[in-house]
């Protein structure tokens, strides 16, 4: 008996036009969209858990998230379009493993870990280390699943948001979009993370400009906006046929840093 | 080739199939439910939409075999007992229909939004209908026939 090849399917927005023009086949897909407990969205006091086959349209609508999240929520809805967003889900987009997947960079701004699962056993990995290149997963379709992505609630008081620059609000990839999280002790900032795509093969953090806010007063807006700058000096976005110059997408690394940064620091309060 | 059974437009259906293919063919072909159309076959101009579940979703990029156990509506399901729909009516009031071929799917993911949100606003309705091109370029006539369309629920309800 030969080896079948399988492969997860989860809402095959991407995987069924793969198998059309060939750049991906199998002869099995085993269908996980429909599994109960992957179809879940679980609001913990330290904690949330997504199950992987959860919706982005499920997670724009949902209401906790929407105010624990925005970054997230609105990165959700940013997706493909309404009938995209009903299918594709949020482990789907991150094995896609598209630098700049709209749900994937606010998850990378809140640290999101993932949970994979494979006949050996389970491991949690951060997801930002889950890319190994552009298109290209470390989670391994074939042989292993994600099954969780779980975001940590920060200790102290904190904001996120989520910003993207596009042609037109619907079915159009990101120029560059950029997803902010600020951490404070109530009067400080003592965590940044800082995420913007596409500009490197992975969603990139700006860690010279997330290192430079800790111990600012997050109401400083001239400091927010020296670490846009430092983020657009860090960021080294190619020219691009599809998204636009080099060079003008670097300007937007600055403008959306600053936007997520200000807003994330506005919702604060 | 598996068994697939699944519920199109109220009405219980098993059919054979290749699990290969897409849902939209397998509705077009086998089904002869030719109202859904066929455009881009990439999940882009919404040509296609179908509710799954109440749902708008894009038939051309979902393998057919997701259909198994679920509710299908395309849009010969809509008129009841030979009436159109409201959402029909309206359509035709509003002038919402040029050449018709995205009209089938605007229609659904019209009666998607209307199911869940009765009264939507501008934004709301734009957001709805974003899946979807019109290459006869008549997205204000939508716009004015959802308008028309959520009067008509609303005075048949009252």
């Amino acid at each position: 008996m030969t080896t079948k090849r399988g492969r997860v399917l989860a809402g095959g927005t991407d995987l069924f036009l793969w198998l059309k023009s060939g750049k991906a086949d199998v002869d099995v897909l085993v269908d996980v969209s429909a599994i109960e407990a992957l179809r879940t969205i679980d609001v913990r006091d330290d904690q949330v858990v997504f199950g992987a086959a959860v919706t982005h349209a499920e997670v724009a609508a949902h209401r906790e998230i929407k105010a624990l999240f925005p970054a997230l929520a609105d990165g959700c809805r940013s997706v493909g379009s309404p009938q995209i967003r009903n299918v594709a889900t949020l482990g789907g987009n991150i094995v896609s493993a598209q630098p700049a997947a709209d749900s994937v960079v606010p998850f990378v701004a809140l640290d999101a870990q993932c949970e994979i699962a494979s006949s050996s056993g389970t491991r949690v990995v951060p997801l930002e280390e889950l890319y190994e290149g552009v298109g290209k997963s470390r989670v391994d379709a074939t042989k292993e699943i994600i099954t969780k992505i779980i975001v940590k609630r920060p200790d102290g008081p904190s904001a996120n948001a989520y910003s993207r620059i596009s042609p037109r609000e619907a079915m159009s990839l990101p120029v560059v979009n950029a997803a902010s999280l600020i951490v404070t002790d109530g009067k400080v900032i003592v965590e940044a993370r800082i995420v913007t795509a596409p500009v490197a093969t992975t969603p990139f953090r700006a860690k010279r400009a997330e290192a430079f806010l800790v111990g600012k007063n997050p109401s400083s807006l001239g400091d927010l906006a020296e670490a846009a700058s430092i983020a657009q000096d860090e960021a080294r976005p190619r020219d691009s046929l599809v998204r636009g110059s080099g060079e003008y997408r670097k300007i937007l690394v600055k403008d959306l840093v600053e936007m997520t940064l200000y807003r994330a620091a506005e919702r604060l309060g | 080739m598996q068994e697939l059974n699944c519920v199109v437009n109220g009405k219980e259906v098993t059919l054979r199939v290749d699990p290969t293919r897409n849902l939209v063919d397998v509705l077009r072909r086998d089904l002869k439910l030719t109202g859904v159309k066929v455009g881009c076959e990439e999940g882009e101009c919404g040509a296609c939409t179908v509710l799954f579940d109440g749902k708008p979703v894009n038939s051309c990029i979902i393998p057919v075999m997701k259909a198994q156990g679920r509710h299908v509506i395309t849009i010969e399901g809509l008129a009841q007992d030979g009436e159109l729909d409201p959402i029909q009516e309206a359509f035709i009031e509003a002038g919402a229909i040029q050449c018709g071929f995205c009209t089938p799917g605007v229609v659904l993911s019209a009666k998607a939004l209307l199911d869940e949100n009765p009264d939507p606003d501008k934004e709301e309705i734009c957001e709805a209908l974003s899946g979807h091109l019109c290459r006869c370029t008549g997205y204000l006539q939508f716009y004015d026939a959802l308008k028309i369309a959520a009067e008509k629920i609303a005075a048949r309800k009252a």
